[in-house]
């Protein structure tokens, strides 16, 4: 690992704002879409005709 | 509550309002700026508009930067043709000589006078390590061939 | 008719096609977190850092997936539309809506990061050339297929709309790879091409490739996912739900 501290590793040597910003909208993005289409699945299943045997 | 009618309203003006930015894109794309920059050979040729800005494209030629205050004078190499150029600001990080660069500016009486300065880098990644050896090897190989 | 002719159409109907995306759901997911968080630790503390950018380079590892993503699921989108207008099978159609919005979603983290990348090394953060201006052009086609879909209320007629715009807009795709080649570009060339070898260092590479499978993986889990939403939603009243229930 070629990282001396924690400090330097947030800051990325100046290109932190940059590189976490980058990061950070894909984590933000690819977390966002499954949690979105799991509410969208549930409220699907609230619609459905329910037959309580085989959940 | 928006009447579904309406709504398909709405979401069709949304979507040719998207497609119209989309073809306007495309259009003003072509029209002047699939050619990005030009190269100091084109410049020399005389494809270079004349009478307003355009961008000058190649690489910055080694041992060509001079700072006067915040002045930058430099000179754009194509390897075969050159141009000088001035900028006055802050240069970008990547800016270095011998590495590409992309200046937005004027050609008055051969001398370049940029707006805005960018740097254009190449497709390599490699550690600062594999860099110096790399750089050795090239160094070695030219002197082999004088 | 042969076996296998009767068996690859047998997944064509969205009713079989539903429980078997199911059960793959898990194992996509799973191979995605696993793969971006072995790309991530290897991005972000195995490779070395860039001669050139300094730490700025570590961006590459979810730039280019993205990229890579967000042309390849149009490829794939424009694939099912001409599968679906020339068999008019009502599986592709819902495949192709199942896809977009993570598409656009990976253009649009695209063009997001690389601004973020352009702004320190190139010294602007958005800049008019044939690269990225084409993939631009990518985001809002697919933000107009969406858009267009939803403005249609018959499915059928959504889907033959929407296969025409991917199939009209695949050409983009090319466009936006070579435009690297074709037209003097801020924008460098390719690192990895199928024409030449790489030039990146190995460990870089690889990690760049391990996101890249990772965001792979979490495209198809959500595509599966979504169309399982599409299904049961174009297919509410129809017979084979109401016997089944849920899975």
């Amino acid at each position: 690992m070629h990282w001396t501290s924690w400090q330097e590793f947030l800051t990325m040597r100046g290109y932190g704002l940059y590189v976490w910003g980058s990061f950070g909208a894909c984590a933000a993005g690819m977390i966002l879409e499954p949690l979105l289409l799991n509410q969208r699945w549930r409220s699907l299943q609230s619609r459905l005709p329910h037959e309580k045997d085989d959940v | 509550m928006m009447k579904p009618r309406h709504k398909r309203l709405v979401l069709i003006v949304a979507a040719v309002a998207v497609l119209g930015v989309a073809v306007m894109l495309v259009l003003n794309a072509f029209r002047s700026n699939l050619v990005f920059f030009y190269t100091p050979t084109q410049i020399v040729k005389g494809e270079a508009p004349k009478d307003h800005a355009f961008r000058i494209g190649g690489l910055v030629k080694a041992g060509s930067l001079r700072r006067k205050d915040i002045v930058a004078h430099f000179i754009v190499t194509d390897t075969v043709n050159e141009t000088a150029v001035s900028y006055t600001g802050i240069l970008p990080d990547l800016f270095k000589e011998g590495r590409g660069v992309v200046a937005e500016g004027k050609l008055e009486n051969g001398q370049f006078t940029a707006t805005e300065v960018l740097a254009k880098h190449d497709e390599n990644y490699m550690p600062p390590e594999a860099k110096a050896a790399v750089d050795q090897a090239q160094r070695a190989a030219k002197t082999l061939q004088r | 008719m042969s076996n296998s002719v009767i068996n690859w159409f047998k997944y064509a109907s969205p009713s079989s096609f539903y429980p078997l995306a199911g059960r793959l759901i898990p194992y996509f997911s799973l191979a995605a977190v696993l793969l971006m968080a072995l790309g991530l630790w290897l991005g972000l503390f195995v490779a070395p850092t860039d001669a050139q950018q300094s730490e700025g380079y570590r961006i590459i590892f979810v730039h280019v997936p993205a990229s890579w993503m967000s042309m390849f699921i149009y490829c794939v989108m424009a694939f099912w539309s001409a599968l679906g207008l020339a068999f008019n099978t009502r599986l592709s159609g819902m495949m192709t809506a199942a896809l977009a919005p993570t598409g656009a979603l990976f253009a649009f983290l695209s063009l997001w990061t690389g601004a973020l990348w352009g702004k320190p090394m190139w010294g602007a953060w958005w800049v008019w050339d044939a690269r990225l201006t084409s993939q631009l052009i990518l985001f809002f086609l697919y933000l107009g297929f969406i858009a267009l879909q939803s403005a249609i209320d018959d499915p059928r007629r959504a889907d033959r709309a929407g296969a025409l715009l991917a199939l009209v807009g695949v050409v983009n795709v090319p466009i936006i790879y070579f435009s690297v080649q074709w037209w003097n570009t801020l924008h460098q060339g390719a690192s990895v091409s199928l024409t030449k070898a790489p030039s990146m260092a190995h460990i870089m590479l690889l990690g760049m490739l391990i996101m890249a499978l990772g965001f792979w993986a979490y495209t198809i889990a959500m595509a599966l996912k979504r169309v399982r939403c599409i299904i049961l939603e174009r297919e509410l009243t129809s017979e084979w739900i109401k016997r089944n229930a849920l899975d």
